[in-house]
């Protein structure tokens, strides 16, 4: 319950806000031609990416998992490949690289690399997983190759689709970092911005406000969507792989087609970040510093990682063991944290410490708290996955071999639970890591993380200087990756939003 | 060990009666199959039993010990020593076979003999105890399962559908093994089924439910020949059911003369076992009738009869001579025939 609390203060604090200020004066806010602006921009950008990625995630699925596209393992490594890098590190990248690479265009292009893995993931996942007795059978009846794809495999790839389309947006939306490098103004930059001009103005609360309604309507789609999931496999067994459509003439064309998205989407970050750490290192080597930020960063995250998981436990608990309203309410509490930016969560934490108890501001709890609010959904979902797989009647059968409750706990559940508790705290620690915006709101003066170091380095167009912190960032990054790419449990994971990076 | 007595147990879950007004005695060693088609509340009546449920009234007692009801507190299930072997088994899957076994077992027990005892019991190989409960097919799994719930000695064993999600052939095997064992250690048991066959089987005394109510129990021949009424009759076997006139301890029907189980007066109907009608290809003897269809099914066969009436009747034959669809036959009824009072129109 004091979980679901806490998960709930941005949205209170935003709720209040609006309440307290009237809708006279509200209108007044939002009404104002850069509000308009912003909207517009966000809207077109969060649109044209969600359209790209699809397209972009479905086909590149496609290839890979039902054409006989050479080194298909590879190139399904190459392409989950750019989840590695936080979106703001391949912004950092291609403006470092050209500064032409810029406004809506820039932005349009260097996000649509960064995030089409959340289409092309689940997407991927969904194909693998769909029976290929269906396609075998719509064959049989006669129709095409291309034909069964649109009639019988495009409808059953929606949820995961849309799904991920979603996800898209909702990064999308919390996004600050390349954006703000890529010079294109979106409600988040610009209350970081409000933010950081006039602390706490009005207009930045209003402006979140905007941005909290515009996630609020892509959770609600998602949720819609996700109540309304028939399409998955029925009956267990090994599912027979489905032959490969051959590509033939279009084999090289088509190879090219994906070397150039892997190209663009995973050489070009590199080549960029080699070349400045090269640039920077043959400068200057800041070792002290970057040790004291990767120590920050990991006490930070190792803290973060602990809390959330434990905060997750007792939500879980009662969401799978005592299914009712009341459960379902707190769990699904947890889960609007999912849509809010963190940027939001930041200015929210900051106004609650300040108004209830100021003697936490500036310090790591209020970070932790913000992180906790943040991260608590992919613990959730892993965790919970961990207690579906230790059954009640295991309860049952250990009452029945003489022992009580707490000794049931202590020799059978917790040891079920317990891989999943250390994936989920795993998740979580490397989600933290690469956090930034909340962590540049909330980390106390002096401290220092390879987040915040990156940030006030390339902000200040030192790109030499940000390189080794961008390098450690992906670093960090890759072990999350790892894990999600190894498809059964994690994939399913990708399709219910807990994927690294995060918002970033 | 002991014996079972569930009197007058009742349970509701909101407006529906799980398990109605149940009165069942086990008797101490016996082997007691519940039977009933899903829904009917059997596996209520276990987990009741088993102390994971507490009954609103009625009482449950092991041998002299009420464990639940007549104002008692209810027993909680870790101080009752029964032991549950849930559908699949439900091993606990980051443990060993041998810890398994030993998890009812005080501490040190892991390495002792009783885990070999118990494995040499449910008839699994000695080396079985290093093994995953992944490593194991499901009828292992469900004799480790067994094993474990054996391994405490506890006063009576609970099986609820243990072999529900085995393959056919693999369900034959392991039943009788776990027969078997629980035999040879002298174990009070119930299994809780909708399958027929398995509850016929293996059951020392068959105990049939129908929507919360226990309607028959009685020994698996007493159930298949004499069931307490024609929907037992039509759940526990395929039945030819027919009207007919008694007088004492014959009546006449369709089939011609029959004899009875009891004698009865007047208007009844007659249930008849397909494996009763007797097919004779070769006499004019009994009945004329036509065949209509013959389902082969290697080591028998059943053959759909009209007879001349227009009566339709199921024989049950043996499959190394049978009829084709078209020929005529003569049938007549062997053995005796259970008559009900039909019911009041």
């Amino acid at each position: 319950m004091a979980v679901a609390v806490l998960a709930l203060i941005p949205l209170a604090y935003v709720a209040t806000y609006v309440v307290v200020i009237g809708p006279v004066e509200l209108w007044q806010l939002v009404a104002r031609p850069r509000i308009v602006e912003l909207l517009r921009n966000t809207i077109t950008l969060a649109a044209a990416c969600m359209a790209a990625t699809a397209v972009l995630g479905v086909g590149l699925a496609f290839l890979v998992e039902r054409t006989d596209l050479p080194g298909r393992r590879v190139w399904h490594g190459l392409l989950v490949a750019p989840l590695a890098v936080p979106a703001f590190v391949n912004g950092y990248a291609w403006v470092s690289l050209d500064r032409s690479v810029h406004g809506f265009a820039g932005a349009f292009g260097v996000v649509t690399l960064s995030y089409y893995p959340l289409v092309y993931l689940p997407v991927v996942a969904m194909l693998r997983r769909l029976d290929p007795a269906l396609e075998e059978s719509a064959w049989s009846l006669g129709h095409s190759r291309a034909r069964t794809f649109r009639t019988v495999v495009l409808p059953q790839l929606r949820p995961a689709l849309l799904g991920g389309a979603l996800l898209v947006g909702l990064h999308l939306l919390a996004e600050f970092g390349a954006l703000s490098l890529l010079r294109f103004p979106t409600f988040t930059t610009a209350i970081y911005d409000q933010y950081g001009s006039t602390f706490n103005g009005a207009a930045a609360t209003a402006m979140a406000g905007v941005l909290v309604l515009l996630c609020l309507v892509l959770l609600l789609a998602d949720l819609r969507l996700r109540g309304d999931r028939r399409y998955a496999r029925v009956g267990r067994g090994a599912a027979r792989s489905v032959v490969p459509v051959p590509l033939g003439p279009w084999r090289l064309p088509v190879l090219a087609t994906v070397g150039a998205v892997v190209g663009l989407a995973v050489g070009v970050p590199a080549i960029s970040l080699v070349r400045w750490l090269v640039v920077g290192t043959s400068t200057q080597f800041p070792l002290a510093e970057l040790t004291e930020a990767l120590v920050a960063t990991v006490a930070l995250a190792l803290a973060g990682a602990v809390v959330t998981t434990l905060a997750a436990i007792p939500v879980v608990w009662l969401a799978v063991r005592h299914r009712g309203r009341l459960s379902t309410l707190i769990e699904r509490s947890t889960y609007v944290a999912n849509a809010l930016p963190g940027i939001v969560v930041g200015l929210a934490l900051v106004v609650a410490s300040l108004r209830l108890v100021p003697v936490v501001y500036q310090t790591a709890t209020l970070l932790v708290a913000a992180y906790a609010i943040l991260f608590l959904p992919r613990a959730v979902v892993t965790v919970r996955a961990g207690l579906e797989q230790a059954p009640v009647v295991l309860d049952d059968v250990a009452h029945s071999l003489g022992l009580g409750p707490i000794a049931t706990a202590r020799r059978v559940t917790l040891p079920l639970i317990a891989p999943s508790l250390g994936a989920g705290a795993a998740l979580v620690f490397l989600a933290i890591s690469t956090e930034l915006t909340a962590t540049l709101m909330l980390s106390p003066i002096g401290t220092r993380t390879l987040a915040t170091e990156f940030w006030s380095a390339s902000s200040e167009l030192r790109y030499g200087a940000a390189a080794p912190y961008a390098l450690l960032l992906v670093l960090v990054s890759i072990p999350a990756t790892v894990l999600l790419m190894r498809t059964d449990g994690p994939a399913a994971q990708a399709e219910d939003g807990v994927v690294p990076g995060g918002p970033a | 060990m002991s014996s079972l007595t569930i009197t007058g147990v009742t349970k509701r879950y909101g407006a529906t009666v799980a398990v109605d007004d149940v009165t069942l005695h086990v008797p101490h060693g016996c082997f007691t199959t519940v039977l009933g088609p899903s829904g009917c509340g059997k596996t209520t009546l276990l987990r009741l039993v088993a102390g994971f449920l507490a009954p609103e009234s009625g009482s449950i007692a092991f041998g002299d010990t009420v464990v639940a009801g007549d104002g008692v507190r209810p027993m909680p299930p870790q101080t009752r020593r029964v032991g549950y072997v849930p559908q699949e088994g439900a091993l606990f899957p980051h443990l060993d076979v041998a810890a398994n076994i030993a998890f009812g077992l005080g501490k040190g027990a892991r390495g002792s003999d009783r885990v070999a005892e118990m494995l040499d019991l449910v008839e699994l190989p000695a080396d079985f105890r290093h093994r995953r409960p992944d490593e194991l097919s499901g009828g292992q799994q469900q004799r480790v399962a067994l094993a474990r719930s054996l391994a405490p000695q506890p006063a009576l064993v609970l099986l609820d559908e243990p072999f529900s999600s085995l393959d056919a052939s693999l369900r034959g095997s392991t039943s009788r093994a776990v027969r078997r064992a629980l035999e040879a250690s002298n174990t009070t048991a119930v299994l809780v089924t909708h399958d027929q066959n398995e509850a016929l089987s293996l059951a020392d005394e068959v105990a049939v439910m129908r929507a919360g109510r226990l309607v028959q129990s009685a020994t698996p021949s007493q159930v298949y020949l004499s069931p307490s009424d024609p929907e037992v009759a039509a759940f526990v076997g395929r039945a030819v059911v027919l009207p007919g006139t008694a007088s004492g301890a014959h009546a006449r029907c369709a089939l011609g003369e029959v004899v009875l189980t009891e004698a009865a007066e007047g208007e009844v109907s007659l249930m008849i076992r397909p494996e009763q009608v007797y097919v004779d290809l070769s006499h004019d003897e009994g009945v004329r009738g036509t065949v209509d269809e013959v389902s082969y099914y290697g080591h028998d066969c059943a053959v759909q009869v009209r007879l001349d009436d227009g009566t339709p009747v199921l024989s049950r034959m043996s499959g190394v001579r049978h009829p084709s669809p078209g020929d005529t036959v003569h049938l007549r009824v062997t053995g005796l025939v259970r008559a009900y009072r039909p019911a009041a129109p």
